[in-house]
């Protein structure tokens, strides 16, 4: 219990310290809400959607938690090059424990700044539909937050060096941001990309986040909660198996 | 306290480690000699319980690294050949995370925090981050470090690289003691011979996976009929020179010398 305590705290302290990484991860989030939610704004109105802010500000929440959170779980890779990692790994705790400790230092400071851009998103205009439901909201943002850093956990125990950090962010991250109902409703869509937007689990977290501000739902709150809570039960198995598998 | 049978590992087809085998005596000072890939580092991360070895019986304290990882990883503190601080915390942050993950209860933590912390003397820039330490300084915190939850032994990876003669001389004092007064077994690899020499009761020299002379260190010059241990270990070793790689990853660079064709010359 201590020691996944004292590794949490150190991700705290470390994201703390470095103020240039708040700042630089806040940035793309509040482009795609500037250009997209004011440029598309009259657009998706008169095509009879409502506030485009109302309907994007979950999407580019969840943005800024998702690249923050896979980041965090990459990590790994920097503590591997400067050497930190096997003070962990020859330490008397379980692996599972260094994970959990990891992961949730990860995940509390994706779901910072998740929440630092939900208040950008309340400064532009987006309000909330249904406040009793907001703990609902922070519920989701902190699933999220989780379930990807466990997988940038696993993608960072399996990778030696920085080399293929580009790789993860042009094929798994932004794909996933992308293909999310993040930007777009899923109604309408071809079947196929509807069917990829069914298997990511961004979707999920996403409209758990939409239907708890507002009311707008896709799969509704049980569902999505119940997919989001048991994908990152199995992704932070995952995690835990590869780092599990690293030797030295 | 350390006991290794045929211990044998392979990365592909290159043997590191070639059925060697070896006893320490508990409280004893052992140094493992050998020039640069000889298998040293190997050898350490085998009995420190983050490589699995190819095949083999070894025991440290008592229980197999393999098995009792746990038990095994309590008894030992380490200090690796490359650093494991996190730089961006400060001495007393590293070496808090330290007592914590391996559950030193917190008064007496603080206590002997600030003990090692004077004995390094690093305790009046304990609040510093350690990027902002030397080389020199950051040694000598890993060494405080490894002896915080009070270990039985002692493994020090090249400990004094990079020291200068009177931290090392103060280093190897408090080894010494630690050894004579509370019995704590140190197995180290140097390259410092004249270091060995003096501290060592007992040295091992490897060279291309297999050892080729255990005794102490007066046995050996008088076996090889030399006045020092290091013309000792030439006449043991030879004197072609090793490749010094600085790539971090040992496995990288032996499969490399495989792929060059040639594991052993």
């Amino acid at each position: 219990m201590n020691a996944i305590y004292i590794l949490w705290l150190r991700q705290i302290k470390r994201f703390v310290r470095s103020p240039s990484r708040i700042v630089g991860s806040l940035g793309q989030p509040l482009l795609f809400l500037i250009a997209l939610g004011f440029g598309f704004g009259p657009t998706f109105q008169k095509a009879g959607g409502g506030s485009y802010i109302q309907y994007l500000a979950p999407g580019v929440i969840s943005m800024g938690i998702l690249f923050t959170a896979v980041f965090s779980g990459i990590e790994i890779i920097w503590d591997r090059q400067f050497g930190f990692l096997k003070e962990t790994l020859v330490a008397p705790v379980s692996r599972l424990e260094i994970v959990l400790g990891r992961t949730l230092g990860g995940a509390s400071v994706a779901l910072f700044q998740g929440t630092v851009v939900l208040i950008v998103c309340l400064i532009a205009g987006f309000r909330f539909e249904r406040v009793l439901f907001l703990p609902f909201a922070l519920v989701f943002m902190f699933l999220i937050a989780v379930l990807f850093t466990a997988i940038g956990t696993a993608i960072g125990s399996n990778l030696q060096d920085m080399q293929g950090f580009p790789l993860v962010m042009n094929f798994l991250v932004m794909p996933l941001f992308f293909f999310s109902n993040a930007l777009f409703s899923v109604a309408g869509l071809p079947k196929p990309l509807q069917a990829v937007i069914h298997l990511n689990p961004l979707s999920y977290g996403i409209d758990g986040m939409r239907g708890s501000f507002g009311h707008v739902y896709v799969f509704g709150l049980g569902t999505d909660f119940v997919v989001l809570s048991t994908l990152t039960a199995i992704l932070l198995g995952v995690g835990s198996y590869f780092f599990s598998k690293i030797q030295l | 306290m350390i006991e290794v049978r045929d211990l044998v590992k392979n990365f592909g087809e290159f043997c590191a480690v070639d059925r060697i085998s070896f006893t320490v005596p508990e409280g004893a000072i052992f140094a493992f000699l050998g020039p640069n890939g000889a298998g040293k580092t190997t050898t350490i991360k085998m009995l420190t319980t983050v490589l699995n070895p190819s095949s083999g019986n070894l025991l440290v304290d008592g229980r197999d690294p393999r098995h009792e990882q746990r038990q095994v990883r309590r008894s030992f503190g380490i200090v690796f050949q490359d650093p494991s601080l996190d730089d961006e915390l400060t001495a007393l942050e590293n070496m808090e995370l330290h007592g914590v993950l391996y559950s030193v209860p917190s008064s007496e933590r603080r206590e002997k925090i600030a003990t090692l912390l004077k004995f390094v003397e690093l305790w009046d820039r304990r609040n510093d981050y350690v990027k902002t330490y030397s080389g020199g300084m950051k040694r000598r915190l890993e060494i405080a470090r490894a002896l915080l939850h009070n270990p039985r032994i002692l493994f020090l990876d090249e400990p004094t690289l990079g020291l200068d003669p009177q931290t090392r001389n103060h280093i190897w004092s408090y080894i010494q003691m630690l050894s004579k007064e509370q019995n704590v077994t140190v197995f180290f690899t140097t390259h410092y011979m004249e270091e060995a020499d003096r501290v060592a009761d007992e040295v091992a020299v490897i060279d291309h996976g297999k050892i080729v002379a255990q005794d102490s260190p007066a046995a050996l010059k008088e076996k090889t009929q030399r006045q020092t241990l290091e013309e000792a270990f030439i006449v043991l070793t030879g004197h072609t020179i090793r490749d010094e790689e600085a790539s971090s990853s040992d496995r990288m660079r032996m499969m490399r010398r495989v792929w060059r064709g040639g594991g052993r010359r």
